[in-house]
């Protein structure tokens, strides 16, 4: 079949009373610039992680504060703590705490 | 008569702390790591040893580097360190002439004044030897005492002293300061009690005696006060492990360990505790954290931290907040390496936290003579890659920019947040990527990647810095540069001046294309720009305002430019600074006389 560039996408309903939502609370206490990240994604766009994997900060950002956070774990552990990103930042955010902060949380709930 | 019963607290008091030292580094030595324990044996009998003397008498007794940063701080340290060696020394030799024998207890010379009551001096015998130690045993104390009115007079004016800031103490350090400073004002008022009855002190303890006989019951007061003066000292001596005081003889051991070659490791251990316990907590680091004269951080500075891991509970926020400038490094009097004890406790906090760079495939180069390695932040300033590729060029250089495609990052970020082992896994790799280009030297653009190359990776091929290359090509006459008049400071780097030493070639290139001035805190002294990585702890704000302090120091010649020579820094000082913030491979490529170019990729570059 041929490909016009088009796809559809699988339909998705978030369940925020299942999300957990535990690790969201802890970046706000532990790094409150975590809460006023705008999703712009130039994190992302300059991440040097970004250009092996598909790693990115604005899709982990937004699926920790909706509490979807089944492979953050895993996920920011690709980060290599360069500080492109928190440079980039247009919001200030401290993102390279952002990052080692999501590991403690992990590290302080036991998830 | 050689005994009484009010020696006792001072005697007590100095065996319960010998005890005390001798079980501490009995512990600690026997806990250093092998190789530093054979450095410590190989060194003890040799000359190191001898070096090791000089350097406690230039700093623990003379106080050499206070006096460096000022008159007033530099005395006052030394009175106390000086002035009470001087008086035990003394007092020993001047107790043997009266007891006859080479051994005395030690408390005998400390009492010397109770226990000699007829031992007048007449006039005519006031040069003899026993007349003469008594005008030196007054001077010395007297000398104390004008160190104790100084160090009264620090607590409120501590700007006479050249310190904005001075420590807060704990409570510890409170008690034992308060009978450090009682002990030297009651050992005057004993002595003077007993000379007013004997008139066997000197020009200060015998009129000041005199002086109290007139309106005080001298005699019935002269016991007590030597009581006094023995509980002082044994309530001082018992505090003194457990406080800042303890700095008085471990700085004398770590100063032997550091000439016999030891070094502080990656991990903390029993040399660590050595580390800590040397900082005196004289205050001096803290002015001289950027983050401390701004942004208020109190856990951060030295003294602060030291002391929170004394008692092993260094907060998170100041364990990570730290920028890892270095600059306290600099003003400490003692020498100790923060930067290295700061990481060390990282590691403890990331010890759980993980990384898996798996996703990185083996790369690898084109063989050429120079490998180029950017670096993260060069890729971010892409205007200091551009201007290395001309002035490559126009040398005619045999290189390959080997992370043109992106960057793995060197690994020092995460070295400096403790993940190690992670770091490693990113230096494998990047070690067989240069390893592949089979390259003599290696030019780095940012200082961050430098420090760890050089210091880490362990690769036996030359590593310079872009500074460094483009000078050498200079005077290779490899390329050309223009002189111009504009006026430029130059910014050092933390990582590369005080991390990496490289002081003067980013000047030496300067001047051959501007006019120089100097900024108000610059080489060893410069201030961060505010944008280290390696600090996580610290918002933008706070990031911002170490920026304008900085910034301040630069502007104060009035420059026409800030040159530096690390991406992160021009990228951090540029949003503040109120001139053009350059970096100097864009200078140098601004610069360059062009006419050599035969690269066609240059020109490419130029239209676009």
């Amino acid at each position: 079949m041929p490909h016009f560039g088009y796809t559809i996408s699988t339909d998705r309903q978030i369940d925020y009373d299942s999300n957990d939502k535990r690790v969201a609370k802890y970046l706000a206490e532990h790094e409150p610039s975590f809460m006023i990240c705008i999703s712009c994604g130039t994190c992302t766009a300059t991440c040097s992680a970004g250009v092996f994997t598909t790693f990115s900060l604005r899709e982990h950002i937004g699926n920790i504060k909706r509490g979807e956070i089944r492979n953050i774990k895993a996920e920011a552990e690709k980060c290599m703590l360069c500080g492109k990103c928190q440079l980039a930042c247009p919001r200030g955010v401290n993102t390279r705490n952002v990052i080692l902060n999501i590991q403690r949380a992990f590290e302080a709930l036991g998830l | 008569m050689t005994f009484d019963l009010f020696v006792l607290p001072f005697f007590l008091g100095l065996i319960t702390l010998m005890v005390i030292l001798a079980v501490k580094y009995a512990g600690w030595i026997k806990g250093f790591q092998p190789s530093d324990k054979d450095l410590l044996r190989q060194g003890l009998f040799t000359r190191k040893s001898l070096d090791a003397t000089g350097e406690v008498l230039m700093e623990s007794l003379l106080h050499r580097k206070m006096f460096r940063r000022n008159a007033l701080l530099g005395y006052m340290h030394m009175s106390f360190a000086l002035g009470w060696f001087l008086l035990i020394v003394c007092g020993n030799l001047e107790s043997r002439i009266y007891s006859k024998v080479h051994l005395n207890p030690p408390y005998y010379p400390i009492f010397l004044k109770y226990f000699i009551s007829d031992g007048r001096v007449l006039s005519h015998e006031l040069m003899s030897i026993p007349g003469v130690f008594r005008l030196l045993m007054d001077i010395f104390l007297l000398f104390i005492l004008t160190g104790l009115v100084l160090a009264l007079i620090k607590r409120t004016s501590s700007h006479w002293f050249g310190l904005r800031k001075t420590t807060r103490h704990s409570f510890s350090d409170r008690v034992a300061i308060t009978t450090l400073w009682l002990i030297f004002p009651l050992r005057l008022l004993a002595e003077s009690f007993t000379a007013a009855q004997y008139h066997h002190g000197s020009f200060l303890t015998n009129n000041f005696g005199d002086l109290l006989n007139s309106f005080l019951p001298v005699k019935q007061l002269a016991y007590p006060t030597w009581w006094a003066y023995s509980i002082a000292l044994g309530c001082f001596f018992i505090s003194l492990p457990y406080s800042r005081f303890m700095h008085i003889p471990t700085e004398v051991m770590l100063i032997f360990f550091r000439h016999y070659g030891i070094k502080p490791a990656l991990h903390f251990n029993h040399y660590s505790n050595f580390e800590i316990q040397s900082c005196p907590k004289c205050g001096v680091c803290i002015d001289s954290c950027p983050l401390h004269t701004n942004a208020n951080e109190d856990g951060i500075p030295p003294a602060y931290f030291l002391r929170a891991l004394k008692i092993n509970q260094p907060e998170i926020s100041s364990t990570y907040g730290c920028l890892l400038c270095g600059r306290c490094g600099e003003y400490c009097p003692v020498g100790i390496n923060i930067n290295a004890l700061r990481v060390s406790q990282r590691i403890r906090y990331a010890k759980n936290l993980n990384g898996s760079f798996t996703y990185l495939k083996p790369a690898d180069s084109q063989v050429a003579e120079v490998a180029y390695f950017a670096g993260c932040m060069t890729h971010l300033t892409p205007s200091i890659k551009i201007s290395m590729e001309k002035i490559f060029n126009t040398a005619g250089i045999d290189y390959n920019f080997i992370d043109r495609d992106g960057s793995v990052c060197c690994g020092r970020p995460l070295w400096m947040a403790g993940k190690e082992k992670q770091a490693r896994e990113l230096m494998e790799h990047n070690k067989k990527l240069i390893e592949s280009t089979k390259c003599k030297t290696i030019v780095l653009s940012c200082p961050i990647c430098l420090k760890i190359f050089r210091e880490d990776y362990g690769i036996n091929i030359e590593i310079l810095h872009h500074s460094q290359y483009i000078l050498r090509l200079a005077e290779e006459k490899k390329i050309d540069l223009k002189k111009t008049d504009v006026q430029v400071v130059f910014h050092d780097p933390c990582e590369l001046g005080r991390g990496s030493g490289i002081f003067e070639e980013p000047r030496q290139l300067i001047r051959q294309m501007a006019n120089l001035v100097s900024a108000s805190e610059e080489r060893n002294m410069s201030i961060c720009c505010g944008g280290s990585l390696g600090s996580t702890g610290i918002n933008c704000y706070q990031r911002d305002e170490v920026s304008m302090l900085t910034l301040e120091a630069l502007m104060a010649n009035n420059p026409q430019a800030v040159i530096t020579a690390c991406p992160l820094c021009k990228k951090t000082l540029q949003k503040g600074s109120p001139v053009e913030v350059r970096d100097i491979s864009e200078l140098t490529s601004s610069l360059i006389d062009t006419k050599k170019i035969s690269m066609p990729e240059l020109v490419n570059q130029e239209e676009n």
